[in-house]
């Protein structure tokens, strides 16, 4: 065998164990994209299929007209993208602060605003809700939204950013007349448009996938986001698979398509970090 | 509410002497504590005094309608350690990071050698490899729940061939909570990948080739250069991979709902059996203390080992 065969079938031998890898970590999406397009008579077969007969519809439709599905995506679109502008903005300014300013207090802050990720979520639950219901806001936005409206993962990711803009271009800036406050609008956050798109798709991502929080404080359909209301969808009566599969995939196009074009950002802010170690 | 989050590690992005000298310092005057006050009015609110609300009520009887009735110092705590589902629920806890962590380590790895090879296409694979990342817990247990079919699954059904016939993966007290682990593996596997795979791209490739002519071949390089290499990766995604598995709930809640009979019951469900099925309020919260105690050494673990990382080369 001469060398470049042996290169040839190791390398196909490495695809080949890459596709297989691939297959299987992907396998449960296309699985279930596969059923949603099937009518139940074929989704109930056993032995189960794999590829549906006919591109048949029907469950989309099902899933649309028979649960408030769009009211649970619009719900899910609008908590999720008043959450993601809110932490760009109270991050950019609390980040600017941190990075740009001198002031009394300014590392003692920085450590308390640090510390609130050290307080899980699920820790402190139960005070949350009561704090959200004693204010009247069970099944309101407000109440989905505001306890999420900073965050200091944010903070600390735009402060690191904001730290490697040179001096140069704040004298600059301030030679043409530019005040403190123009410079984090005109200077400082179009430079830092990476580590906000990091931020970005982060943050929908985990507002479009919370689970327990809007499970506790929404109870009426039309307040219901996906995630609740896909799990609803699991435990009424029809049990039709080729329905629940539909409403499965309908919710997983937002976070799926996000995930594909944002995903350079996404890794690039979780790798951070680790490319220095 | 995760707000533990691996990102954290963001930390480590920037060395700050060395940026201090270029950074332009503003003078103390009233502007920076304006920029810090929507920021800090979110926090207060909505982190720190439910922290402290849920140490106050801890430490009382409540009403079911959530209402203090009576103090009764640490009698919730004392009740809930005399508790068996309690725990329980705290060994259930154990034995779930013992059936995910090591596993989900283990297939990242796998998965992140052999997306770290030069080969054509290879971002294909490694979106793939990634992709779980963006896949929300519910809508994948939805989707196990299907896989996990007793009579049409396609998992039962594979199995078949092998000889292994009707397993009630959700029913069987035995399968409950192996169920539980492979979605939560599936769901986690892609953020070790990404900072495994980062770390692969990291070592010298010098290594493997002074490795190769002392004749060590693939897997012997792997065990003696990669994994060492590697260890403050691994290290730091241990602590990510318990703090995540510590606050498991969407899985169980939708899957099992803490059953077959309690065998799924984690301490985070726990939680929310108590306060908000059985009105046990400050029972619930005596509980999260106990939680954010547990996760506490467990982040601040991982802060030393996002430090460590940085000094490591």
């Amino acid at each position: 065998m001469t060398d470049y065969v042996k290169w040839l079938i190791k390398r196909i031998l490495l695809y080949l164990v890459n596709i297989i890898l691939a297959f299987i970590v992907i396998f449960p999406i296309i699985y279930a994209m596969s059923v949603s397009f099937m009518p139940d008579s074929e989704a109930f077969q056993y032995p189960p299929r794999l590829i549906p007969h006919s591109f048949y519809l029907g469950n989309y439709i099902e899933a649309l007209n028979s649960v408030p599905i769009l009211r649970f995506i619009l719900n899910s679109f609008i908590v999720s993208i008043i959450v993601t502008i809110g932490q760009i903005l109270t991050s950019s300014l609390a980040a600017y602060a941190f990075a740009f300013y001198e002031f009394k207090g300014k590392n003692i802050i920085f450590a308390i605003f640090l510390s609130t990720m050290m307080i899980p979520g699920e820790a402190i639950i139960i005070a949350n809700y009561l704090t959200i219901r004693q204010l009247g806001w069970l099944n309101t936005y407000a109440g989905l939204i505001l306890p999420y409206l900073s965050s200091a993962l944010g903070i600390f990711l735009l402060r690191q950013f904001y730290l490697t803009i040179p001096k140069d271009y704040y004298e600059a800036a301030q030679l043409d007349g530019c005040k403190r406050s123009e410079f984090l609008i005109k200077v400082v956050i179009p430079l830092s448009r990476p580590a906000i798109g990091s931020l970005a798709v982060y943050s929908f991502l985990m507002t479009w996938n919370q689970y327990m929080w809007p499970l506790l404080i929404t109870s009426t359909d039309d307040m219901r986001t996906v995630q609740i209301g896909i799990s609803m969808l699991q435990w009424s009566d029809s049990q039709s698979f080729g329905l629940i599969m539909a409403g499965v995939i309908m919710i997983l196009i937002p976070s799926i398509i996000i995930f594909i074009f944002g995903q350079k950002q996404l890794v690039d802010g979780l790798n951070a970090g680790a490319l220095k170690g | 509410m995760e707000r533990t989050e691996p990102i954290a590690n963001y930390s480590n992005a920037i060395d700050d002497s060395d940026v201090k000298n270029n950074v332009i310092r503003f003078k103390n005057d009233i502007e920076p504590y304006l920029y810090l006050f929507p920021s800090a009015i979110i926090f207060a609110t909505f982190v720190f005094y439910p922290f402290v609300k849920t140490v106050y009520i801890s430490l009382f009887l409540t009403d079911p309608q959530g209402y203090l009735s009576k103090f009764v110092g640490l009698q919730n705590y004392i009740d809930i350690f005399k508790s068996a589902d309690y725990l329980n629920s705290i060994y259930l806890t154990l034995k779930f990071i013992i059936m995910t962590v090591p596993l989900e380590m283990i297939v990242a790895f796998i998965l992140s050698v052999f997306a770290n090879l030069k080969l054509k296409g290879i971002e294909v694979v490694r979106t793939i490899y990634t992709l779980p990342i963006a896949i929300s817990s519910a809508s994948a247990t939805v989707i196990w729940m299907l896989l996990f079919n007793p009579s049409i699954g396609f998992i039962n059904y594979i199995l078949s061939f092998f000889g292994i016939h009707g397993i009630g993966w959700l029913t069987d007290v035995k399968y409950g909570m192996i169920s539980v682990s492979i979605v939560n593996v599936w769901l986690n596997v892609g953020i070790n990948f990404i900072f495994m795979l980062a770390g692969l791209k990291s070592i010298s490739k010098d290594l493997y080739e002074s490795a190769q002519i002392d004749g060590a071949n693939v897997f012997v390089q792997h065990i003696k250069i990669t994994i060492p290499m590697l260890s403050p990766t691994l290290f730091f995604l241990i602590t990510v991979d318990f703090i995540n598995a510590f606050q498991e709930f969407g899985v169980i809640n939708i899957m099992t709902q803490g059953g077959p009979v309690n065998s799924t019951n984690v301490m985070v469900y726990s939680i929310y059996r108590d306060a908000f099925f059985n009105f046990r309020y400050g029972n619930g919260a005596a509980e999260s203390i106990i939680l954010f105690i547990l996760l506490l050494i467990f982040t601040l673990l991982q802060f030393a080992s996002s430090e460590k990382k940085v000094f490591y080369k």
